[in-house]
């Protein structure tokens, strides 16, 4: 599988691979906290949730 | 001010060089993009807004209530990472943010652009979604306020830069008070006074000592443009409105001892300090400006501190 050429493009080197990985677990981390503090909030709200006036 | 300029045009980078990496893979750590955040700033920003928040009066739930702390931090991270985007070019020229994410090559500008504006949209959102959008107007004025006013507009262009811009350094209370109570009351205005009046001084103390980083990166700071004497004679004159503006909260009634043997002792420190900055002179200036900046911090600090103490002390009793 590791036979491209320079032709194929951008090919990152593993220092890259690693830290890309690092960002995407942050990124999947931040997206989850933020689902749960949703979550959270809309429980301890209760009704009141829909209940946003202007 | 055209010496200024014509400094910026010799020592500044163009935005071209800066962006010349944009097509190479990005390098950046997660750690790179919290320093985006400014996590320093930060933290000042979630101390007063925690005591904007705690002083309110009424009850915030404690989940909401670290909602509002968790969008007003992210909020605050968003504002300097756009700094940190619109900023690289200068940064690059001063010994102090040279490091950085974006001039250390570690952060393209566009990703840092991205980021802040991901954050800033965000955060408002959930802040008015979750809490209240007066709270969320707020902060979504500050971030403009921060970045349209103070970074893109007045940085560069006045001395005065950071006396108006301070104001969006002054908004994080009135904007935890306005998401307990969803509006502005007086004694949240005080707050952002203090702050307000409090941020000349502190920044002109550090700039005392950093003009020449200033001045090599072409930024109009006060001793650049008006020289060390005025910046100092400025700094004792803001210190002089400051020191009594800080003992407002207790003289209209919003704070009881505590906080008014703190204000008025940190504030007595505070102008003595200023005294010994205006009165220095060469380097024997720089060790008082160094002091002062290091106090203002602390009073700041104390200041919100013993107002969130006296009110747990008047809830107590």
């Amino acid at each position: 599988m590791d036979d491209r050429s320079p032709d194929d493009g951008i090919v990152l080197t593993e220092e890259q691979k690693r830290r890309r990985r690092a960002r995407s677990i942050a990124l999947a981390v931040a997206l989850g906290a933020l689902a749960i503090l949703f979550y959270v909030v809309t429980l301890v709200k209760g009704p009141g949730v829909l209940n946003r006036p202007l | 001010m055209s010496l200024v300029s014509e400094g910026a045009n010799l020592a500044v980078p163009a935005r071209a060089e800066l962006s010349a990496a944009a097509a190479e893979p990005s390098m950046a750590s997660v750690g790179d993009y919290l320093a985006l955040m400014k996590p320093r700033v930060m933290s000042l920003v979630i101390f007063t807004a925690l005591v904007g928040l705690m002083v309110a009066p009424g009850h915030v739930h404690p989940v909401i209530g670290f909602t509002a702390l968790l969008c007003i931090a992210v909020g605050a991270g968003a504002a300097a990472a756009l700094n940190m985007w619109y900023d690289a070019d200068i940064d690059a020229v001063m010994t102090r943010t040279a490091r950085r994410p974006i001039p250390a090559g570690r952060i393209q500008p566009g990703e840092a652009l991205g980021f802040g504006m991901t954050l800033a949209v965000g955060a408002v959102v959930t802040l008015g979604l979750l809490v209240n959008w007066v709270a969320a107007g707020l902060l979504a004025f500050t971030i403009f306020f921060y970045i349209v006013i103070y970074t893109m507009w007045l940085k560069r262009m006045t001395p005065q830069n950071i006396v108006i811009g301070g104001a969006a350094g002054a908004f994080p209370p009135m904007i935890g008070w306005a998401a307990a109570t969803g509006g502005i009351g007086i004694e949240s205005i005080l707050l952002f006074l203090i702050i307000f009046v409090w941020t000349p001084p502190h920044f002109w103390a550090l700039s005392l000592y950093r003009a020449g980083d200033y001045a090599k990166a072409g930024v109009p700071m006060l001793p650049v443009v008006a020289g060390p004497a005025e910046t100092r004679r400025q700094i004792l004159l803001y210190t002089l409105v400051l020191a009594p503006l800080g003992a407002t909260p207790w003289l209209f009634g919003y704070a009881g001892a505590i906080y008014a043997a703190t204000s008025l002792a940190a504030g007595a420190v505070m102008l003595g300090l200023a005294w010994r900055v205006r009165t220095g002179h060469g380097t024997a200036g720089e060790p008082a400006a160094r002091r002062l900046f290091a106090f203002s911090l602390l009073y700041l600090a104390l200041l919100f501190a013993a107002l969130l103490t006296d009110r747990f002390v008047g809830a107590a009793t």
